[in-house]
């Protein structure tokens, strides 16, 4: 189902992003997506999900879909993160698309991975302290 | 004298350092703390119970592909390995995540005897760390039932 973007300005805090974020999380896995739910809501953001990267090219499908940013897992079953991100940068989709990735670590995985059109990539596992920094520096980038 | 509930307090944080002194937890559970709010009170359940699932499942697929004596599918393992280390170091449990990074490294060389001593042991140490998180938030709910707060724990 596809939403729109709130684009409420909310007054800056320490512990929350700077604009009330519209997410969109895309993983396989049931516990990460519920932890990166969490930790999107801790930092005053929304969120949806999808389970793989069909699913987040679908919710795109129709035009009406605005994120401010997409959470992208890597390995997923249906289509994997790296085909996804490819897909939706053809699609024109500009939202922020950080890649999230157990493999961050391996330079020539990672390269692919941002080359398909990610403007960031970070390593599993998330938490407030690592994603709230990089949101608000890519905003104001 | 302690009231009862100073005395359950101290249990509870005595036993919350323990679990990370002794490596079964790692910062990565007290991130998951800190998500944990009045509107999500049983957030950090809920996520160590999806975990313990994980577990389950990962482990029995393991086992599966493990028991197909000489025809044994070394990827397919090693995917079961890699998801099992993705869950383990998303709610903090080191040593299972440890014991992963070991695994795989067997899975890669396909090493038979290695990947069935680790799969013994991932499997006794997540029923381990599930018996001691059990024991911790069942001192939750006691000091809760007493009439107190739970204490935050600097690690």
């Amino acid at each position: 189902m596809a939403t729109t973007s709130t684009g409420a300005i909310e007054k800056t805090k320490s512990v929350e992003v700077k604009k009330k974020l519209n997410v969109l999380i895309v993983d396989d896995d049931t516990l990460t997506r519920k932890l990166h739910e969490s930790i999107i809501k801790a930092i005053g953001g929304i969120s949806q999900t999808a389970k793989n990267g069909e699913e987040a090219v679908n919710i795109h499908q129709n035009g009406n879909a605005s994120f401010d940013l997409i959470l992208m897992d890597k390995e997923m079953p249906e289509m994997d993160g790296l085909s996804a991100t490819k897909k939706l940068r053809e699609m024109k989709v500009t939202s922020m698309i950080i890649g999230v990735t157990s493999l961050a670590d391996n330079e020539v995985e990672r390269k692919a991975f941002m080359e398909a059109g990610l403007n960031h990539c970070l390593a599993k596992p998330l938490n407030k302290d690592k994603i709230l920094p990089l949101i608000n520096s890519l905003m104001d980038a | 004298m302690d009231t009862l509930v100073a005395q359950l307090q101290r249990q509870f944080r005595d036993y919350t350092i323990s679990l990370y002194h002794q490596g079964f937890l790692d910062d990565q559970f007290t991130e998951l703390k800190k998500l944990q709010d009045e509107c999500s009170p049983d957030f950090v359940a809920e996520v160590v119970s999806l975990f313990f699932e994980d577990c389950e499942k990962l482990i029995g697929n393991m086992a599966r592909a493990l028991d197909q004596t000489g025809n044994v599918d070394f990827n397919l393992v090693g995917s079961s390995v890699h998801q099992l280390k993705g869950s383990s170091s998303s709610v903090g449990a080191k040593r299972v995540k440890g014991l992963c990074i070991t695994f795989k490294e067997c899975c890669d060389s396909q090493n038979f005897e290695g990947c069935v001593r680790c799969l013994q042991q991932v499997d006794i140490e997540y029923k381990s760390l599930k018996a001691k998180l059990q024991d911790l938030f069942n001192l939750e709910q006691q000091i809760v039932q007493a009439g107190g707060r739970i204490p935050q724990v600097d690690i």
